[in-house]
């Protein structure tokens, strides 16, 4: 439960540094790359396929072309992929973007409260909390659903951010509230000596440092938020309001969609995540670290 | 009770989400088992005692037992092969290699696309059908003069389920080499050294040194596949659809809810699904918690 990231590697060996030792380091050192480039290409294998059919033309997703690059580039697939799913990606914005802003100042402000301006009993909420992250959500969905007609919750998007940003307490409360444990008491004892309140600490002495964890949780947050599929399709009934994901699987899920055109959506469904993954994939590792205990 | 004024508010800040948690996870748990319980089985809700009669039908259904066949193969495959490849990876990285930021990035990547997503890609590379209709692996199987080894893949009538843990483990195995990667490093520097002056072999060095001080991230990784494993459901819809071949517990419990109205059924798998997790979940969460606290 630890909010660090993976320890950096230490030194190389000197390799080549003896006649016999050196020619092993080196031997031992081609299976090594060997192996980890199979395994990179085994890892990229489907990005490719996803690629290359993506810019293909129907009459080349045969399987006489499987794998082949296209003899033909074209954007048709991507062009249509856009049309079809652009109104399901705009939804998915405006369910990612708030859903995450609210969730991450929430958790910000739990993982303050446990963390550093505890109460008695803030280690058994917590654990209380945990437990959260770990049921399965099917063993919700049923009463959730039944909830939102019974309150007359306002429909569509608004239920599946709100449903988002309660099921986010608990890691987004972890990832914070083990990231505050590191800020040194010193810190602490200087707020209070200024007789400073709990808002005004954390405004003034907390808020100030928490530029990684914010970045972290937010990470965190968006790619399951945007990933989501269970909520979705439990909570949604209006296809016009269908995230991405629903609206993907049910375009290019189906069997006589041509292949061209369910690759293109895939990706073009995949990108707003990707993106973030390329640009800042370091909080990302940090994030899965820090929630070692969340799958 | 003096010193309220102190961490009061503290616990005014988290109360709102201490409100919802016990609202929308344990209050929704206990509604869940309650409808489980009902004679709940049209679209019309019915709140009238059934005792068990949704879980006999569970136990005397033919579907049912094919689920449960299904998601122990998808399970164990899934685990064995998650587990042996991200051990092998950070095997590979964890003495430090040029590049290694790149081979992490690119072995976790997959994380930040969603199974849907994955589920197109994989679908084609898995594509059971013959002749010109194949594509992916089929394809570079019959290329590669290796015809016999085409199959139907997650439509195979015995081994379809192990076929449909491969894009799991693509998946997740980047995940589990970074638990594994942080936990190698984590073995003190001094420790292998000293092996190595009392005259170890590099493999016995690994063998009671190394690898012993991985089992706690082992049990970590195992607690997080097996409970992302039980309640597979988005990588089944995306690949599978609502084959009876490949499915498992969590896509027949949408199916009970969606085309057959029989919510009390539905209720009584996502009980299942609960028992089941929890199983895995309290003792862990027990004894993480136990460890944070003697730390």
């Amino acid at each position: 439960m630890t909010s660090t990231a993976v320890p950096p590697a230490p030194p190389l060996p000197a390799r080549a540094r003896l006649g016999r030792r050196g020619a092993q380091y080196v031997s031992a050192g081609v299976v090594r790359y060997g192996a980890l480039a199979f395994f990179a290409i085994l890892v990229l294998l489907p990005v490719y396929v996803l690629v290359i059919t993506s810019v293909k033309g129907v009459a080349e997703t045969d399987p006489s072309h499987a794998w082949s690059i296209p003899q033909l580039w074209t954007t048709t697939a991507w062009r249509d992929a856009w049309t079809q799913l652009s109104p399901a990606l705009g939804n998915s914005f405006k369910l990612a973007i708030p859903a995450t802003i609210i969730s991450t100042v929430l958790g910000s402000l739990n993982g303050f409260a446990l963390s550093k301006w505890r109460f008695p009993g803030a280690d058994i909420v917590f654990t209380f909390f945990l437990f959260g992250m770990f049921i399965p959500y099917q063993a919700v969905l049923i009463p959730l659903t039944q909830l939102f007609s019974d309150v007359n919750f306002p429909n569509g998007i608004p239920r599946l951010i709100f449903a988002h940003i309660v099921y986010g307490i608990p890691i987004t409360a972890l990832i914070f509230r083990s990231y505050y444990a590191t800020i040194p008491e010193e810190l602490m004892e200087a707020a209070r000596m200024d007789r400073a309140g709990m808002l005004r600490t954390f405004w003034s002495v907390v808020l100030p440092v928490s530029a990684p964890a914010f970045v972290v949780t937010a990470i965190w947050q968006f790619t399951s938020i945007w990933n989501d599929f269970l909520f979705a399709v439990f909570i949604i009934g209006d296809p016009a309001k269908w995230p991405v994901t629903v609206a993907l699987n049910n375009t290019a899920g189906s069997f006589v969609t041509p292949y061209n055109l369910q690759m293109s959506a895939a990706l073009l469904a995949s990108l707003p995540t990707l993106v973030v993954y390329v640009l800042l994939g370091r909080y990302f590792m940090r994030g899965l670290m820090a929630g070692a205990l969340k799958g | 009770m003096r010193n309220v004024r102190r961490w009061g508010p503290g616990l005014l800040l988290v109360s709102p989400s201490i409100v919802l948690i016990a609202v929308f996870v344990y209050g929704l748990i206990v509604w869940n088992i309650k409808v489980s319980f009902s004679d709940w089985r049209t679209s019309v809700p019915s709140h009238k005692w059934a005792g068990l009669a949704a879980y006999r039908d569970l136990n005397s259904d033919p579907a049912w037992s094919q689920d449960l066949h299904h998601i122990l193969l998808f399970t164990v495959t899934f685990i064995a092969g998650t587990l042996l490849v991200g051990l092998t990876l950070a095997f590979l990285l964890e003495k430090g290699v040029r590049g290694e930021g790149f081979f992490r990035s690119v072995y976790l990547f997959p994380m930040a696309v969603s199974f849907i997503a994955a589920g197109v890609v994989w679908r084609w590379l898995m594509n059971p059908a013959p002749g010109d209709r194949a594509t992916g692996l089929n394809v570079v199987f019959d290329k590669l003069g290796v015809g016999f080894l085409a199959n139907q893949w997650y439509l195979g009538l015995n081994w379809g389920m192990a076929a449909m843990a491969m894009p799991a483990i693509w998946a997740l195995s980047g995940y589990i080499m970074a638990l594994y990667l942080a936990g190698f490093r984590g073995v003190p520097e001094d420790l292998r050294e000293a092996a190595r002056m009392d005259g170890a072999s590099e493999w016995r060095v690994y063998r009671h040194v190394v690898f012993p001080h991985l089992r706690p991230v082992t049990l970590s990784a195992l607690v997080i596949l097996g409970h992302i494993s039980i309640k597979v459901f988005d990588l089944i819809v995306a690949i599978g659809g609502k084959q009876l071949v490949t499915q498992t517990p969590a896509v027949y419990m949408w199916i009970l809810i969606y085309d057959a109205q029989d919510y009390a059924k539905g209720a009584a798998i996502a009980t299942l699904l609960l028992v089941g997790i929890s199983a895995l979940i309290v003792p862990y969460l027990v004894y993480t918690v136990r460890a944070e606290r003697r730390a």
